[in-house]
């Protein structure tokens, strides 16, 4: 490597960003996650051109339910904080500690993921909302479904890095890894707020 | 130095300053998690029990996800720390391009009408 990380004392205080690696893949990261706001820029911007055009099916106001999406977001909220809390541990040297919190949030998105899954079969069976079925629908699916599948993709990734790392101990490999993926777990969250706020709470409320 | 690199640490090199300084972090990281759902639930509140009228509640709404995107960025992901020019960069970027994208693309489908 030829860059010195001085590891004499323990592990550095910012373990994620002591190797010239961690620090390619922290800016990096964050390049590509610049990009990524101007990907749901695009679905947001459609979503709201079409979003009045249903065509013959249900409307937004007809068929979101504020308490489902109350709880999606609190269990969305909550996994951001408990990532937070891994990624102080991680700073820490307290390896058990990251590895149960990443777990905490593991579930927490599971259980969010189960819910938008019941979500969409609700709206598609019961309100014959199909992804054809008018302008307003396919732009939802699209722009909810890009979300969800970023919610899939994060919880393998973290998934994978936790069965891969169960035992090794926090090094100066691994560290910039948990970083990262904890990096695009928040992102995740902050579209969500975006998606309540937009699709959600407008579609109800105006 | 390179052999070093996946052997995990028996201890951390964080001096008892930076340590509380850590802690210090953690809590106001707490604190801001309160205030995030504080105006989701503000937000929800808004809507579901139309309490403002509707003119209004969507600037409200919208004002108040702006508010939390600053927290979850400048909080959760660190983006105050001082080392994060770059990361600031990028995202800075990012969000000035999402803006004309989202008006642009409403305007234009809104024009044509489908």
């Amino acid at each position: 490597m030829g860059h010195a990380v001085d590891t004499s004392k323990g592990l550095p205080p910012h373990p994620e960003r002591a190797t010239l690696e961690g620090k390619n893949k922290f800016l990096g990261f964050w390049f590509f996650l610049g990009g990524e706001t101007v990907l749901f820029a695009t679905f947001f911007g459609t979503y709201l051109g079409l979003r009045n055009g249903v065509a013959d099916g249900p409307t937004a106001a007809e068929i979101f339910q504020l308490p489902l999406v109350f709880i999606m977001t609190m269990l969305l909220l909550t996994s951001s904080l408990t990532s937070v809390l891994a990624m102080y541990a991680m700073k820490k040297n307290k390896f058990k500690a990251m590895i149960a919190w990443l777990w905490v949030t593991v579930l927490l998105g599971l259980g969010f993921l189960g819910m938008e899954i019941y979500e969409f079969y609700e709206y598609s069976v019961h309100y014959g909302l199909g992804y054809t079925t008018s302008a307003f629908a396919s732009s939802f699916y699209t722009l909810v479904g890009l979300h969800g599948a970023h919610v899939v993709f994060g919880l393998s990734w973290i998934i994978c890095l936790l069965i891969r790392y169960r035992r090794s101990g926090i090094t100066l490999t691994n560290a910039p890894k948990f970083y990262v993926a904890s990096l695009y777990w928040h992102f995740i969250d902050v579209v969500w707020v975006f998606i309540f706020t937009v699709v959600y709470l407008m579609g109800i409320g105006g | 130095m390179a052999d070093n690199l996946s052997t995990s640490f028996s201890k951390s090199a964080m001096s008892e300053e930076e340590l509380r300084k850590t802690n210090q972090e953690q809590k106001r990281q707490i604190i801001a998690f309160a205030l995030m759902i504080f105006l989701t639930l503000l937000a929800f509140v808004a809507v579901g029990a139309e309490l403002i009228p509707a003119s209004f509640a969507i600037p409200f709404i919208l004002i108040l996800a702006f508010i939390q995107l600053f927290l979850q960025l400048l909080y959760f992901m660190h983006l105050k720390d001082k080392d994060h020019g770059w990361a600031n960069a990028f995202m800075a970027s990012g969000m000035v391009i999402a803006i004309p994208v989202i008006a642009a693309l409403m305007l234009l489908i809104g024009v044509v009408k489908y």
